[in-house]
């Protein structure tokens, strides 16, 4: 809990849900009659919306992106280090805007929502829904807000996927898209990641088919157990031996088969809190969404055909040690866009976090984010 | 601007597609955007210039050109391919050359004279590796690790059967001299030189 607000902390943020009552057709071919999505704002809108920059967020990320709900939160936004006031999201030249994604489990339309049909929990009758379908309902979003152009459009992961998708979806209503620490496409082995946590929940005999909601229980163990393999693939090797090493909890070994490691028992505590407080239903969906991302799919597999639809200029940021969407990855991108002529600047940043070393804010990382972004709201007169 | 950037903005097209192969801070590409209309990229591995370039809104990647190479480009895509400076700091200059012209219709390329009078004279005088205002670096920290000469670099394009278009040889503060003109290999400083692929 601060005692205070830091100076750079966009303060104390109230989120809003927004109702929709058109039909969202999705690409699965299924159509939400009706559905919300539940975002925060932060920094205001200028006379022209030429200032609003969009923050799309990653496998579990929801709308609470920067500042503090209440006086009592032990911790701000998930890119508190990124938004605010004098961050490289500047919250006093840019009006910004997080959203929870469909699909998910912090308040907009997801699995763990009512079904109007049958008045019971969606679960498992939820569509899978993908990018293009969280793009196009963003854009929705854009238009009940009156932006008709992002500023830039940011996300780091699936997030960057979201943005990327963003320029090739509506290429005339973004002028910039962040993509940052992400990938044109999940490799065979992010696939394979991915199900090893979708069966680790479906695999939970408390998961019920998806509809444990019905019979009052949650797939506890599954979901920790998805956690705790998708939380290995965010850290790196080197981070997770500076953290841990072989520390062990207690001086010496036990001879049996509880945590006696102190990654086990990190791995385990996190796993758990997770499966707390995040939705099974959610977890697949996410998941699913990632391996169906593949903007170079309807070109062929030509990757450079599919960016010649894009407008905007782009940044790509990849960070050294991150082996789940590895610098490779985002070179290939950038390859695509060079050989498309779009405009693009990459950089990777020597970082010893893995993945997660998006969500933290190191000197190079937040000078490029400043510089670029500095520059965005020059052009807009932000 | 530099006089040296000055000549070679007179020989780029304008609209052209231009790739700067070691861009620094971006000045060029900057005053090519802006004066030239000229889209493209800096390639650059210094953080700080990096991120110059980004403030001015110059697409840059991070690439070096020594352990990465050029194999993300694709042949012919560029109008121009530019390397101010750095020819002589590469592990491999004939073969930059060779990706240079493989990439774009026409190169630009830059570099000091190491056959300049000056360095002659240090070199006969003191008998130890010459340091001066455009080489200021002791032998073993230098970047520049194929020093060449004007004629060096003229018998390398004959090898390569590269045309040599337009040759402008300029002082240390990038002027155009006609003591330089007369002489180029003893008098001239940095030489900036324009090549393409003859046609066979």
């Amino acid at each position: 809990m601060p005692d205070s607000l830091p100076p750079d902390s966009v303060g104390i943020v109230t989120p809003q849900t927004l109702h929709f009552d058109t039909p969202l057709t999705l690409a699965c071919g299924q159509t939400l009659d009706s559905y919300d999505l539940v975002i925060e704002t932060y920094g205001t809108l200028n006379a022209d919306a030429s200032n609003a920059v969009l923050i799309c967020h990653a496998l579990s990320g929801h709308h609470h992106a920067a500042g503090y709900h209440s006086m009592d939160d032990r911790k701000p936004g998930w890119w508190d280090s990124c938004i605010g006031p004098g961050k490289p999201i500047d919250t006093r030249r840019f009006f910004v805007v997080s959203l929870n994604n469909l699909g998910g489990c912090n308040g907009s339309t997801g699995p763990n929502s009512t079904n109007p049909h049958t008045g019971k929990a969606y679960g498992p009758d939820f569509p899978v829904v993908t990018v293009q379908d969280w793009v196009h309902s963003q854009a929705l979003l854009a238009d009940r807000l009156g932006i008709q152009c992002w500023a830039a459009v940011v996300g780091g992961s699936l997030g960057g996927m979201q943005a990327l998708q963003w320029s090739l979806s509506y290429p005339d209503r973004l002028r910039h898209a962040l993509i940052i620490a992400s990938t044109p496409r999940l490799t065979a082995q992010n696939i394979a990641f991915n199900e090893v946590a979708r069966k680790a929940i479906t695999a939970d005999p408390e998961f019920h088919g998806g509809r444990y909601y019905d019979v009052n229980t949650l797939p506890r163990h599954g979901l920790m157990l998805a956690r705790m393999v998708g939380h290995i693939t965010y850290l790196s090797d080197a981070s997770m031996g500076e953290k841990f090493g072989r520390e062990l909890r207690d001086q010496a070994y036990k001879f049996g088969y509880d945590a006696e490691f102190q990654v086990e028992s990190y791995l385990r505590y996190q796993g758990e809190r997770f499966s707390e407080s995040f939705d099974a239903n959610t977890y697949l969906l996410m998941t699913r969404a990632l391996d169906y991302f593949d903007p170079a799919y309807d070109f062929d597999n030509n990757l450079a055909a599919a960016m010649a639809q894009a407008r905007c200029e782009f940044l790509v940021l990849s960070f050294s040690t991150d082996w789940r969407f590895s610098p490779a990855r985002s070179e290939e991108l950038v390859k695509a866009m060079i050989a498309a002529r779009r405009k693009v600047s990459y950089a990777e940043i020597d970082a010893p976090w893995g993945h997660d070393a998006f969500l933290i804010p190191t000197p190079r990382y937040t000078d490029i984010f400043n510089a670029y972004m500095g520059r965005v709201a020059r052009e807009v007169g932000a | 601007m530099r006089p040296d950037l000055e000549i070679i903005e007179q020989w780029i097209n304008p609209g052209s597609h231009v790739l700067d192969l070691g861009c620094g801070d971006g000045t060029l590409l900057d005053h090519l955007q802006r004066e030239k209309q000229a889209s493209g990229f800096g390639l650059e591995i210094n953080p700080d210039h990096i991120t110059t370039c980004m403030e001015r809104g110059v697409a840059v990647i991070e690439q070096n050109l020594d352990t990465q190479g050029l194999q993300n480009f694709d042949d012919q895509s560029f109008d121009v391919v530019l390397m101010t400076q750095a020819l002589q700091a590469v592990r491999r200059p004939d073969k930059v050359l060779d990706e240079m012209l493989r990439l774009g219709r026409e190169g630009i390329v830059t570099f000091p004279n190491f056959a300049y009078w000056r360095l002659r004279w240090y070199l006969m005088r003191r008998g130890r590796m010459p340091e001066s205002e455009t080489l200021p670096y002791r032998w073993y920290n230098t970047p520049n690790i194929h020093l060449c000469t004007f004629k060096d670099f003229e018998a390398l394009c004959h090898r390569k059967n590269f045309q040599i278009k337009n040759r402008t040889v300029v002082d240390g503060q990038h002027r155009d001299r006609w003591l330089s003109r007369l002489w180029p290999n003893m008098l001239g400083q940095i030489a900036i030189y324009r090549i393409t692929r003859k046609e066979d």
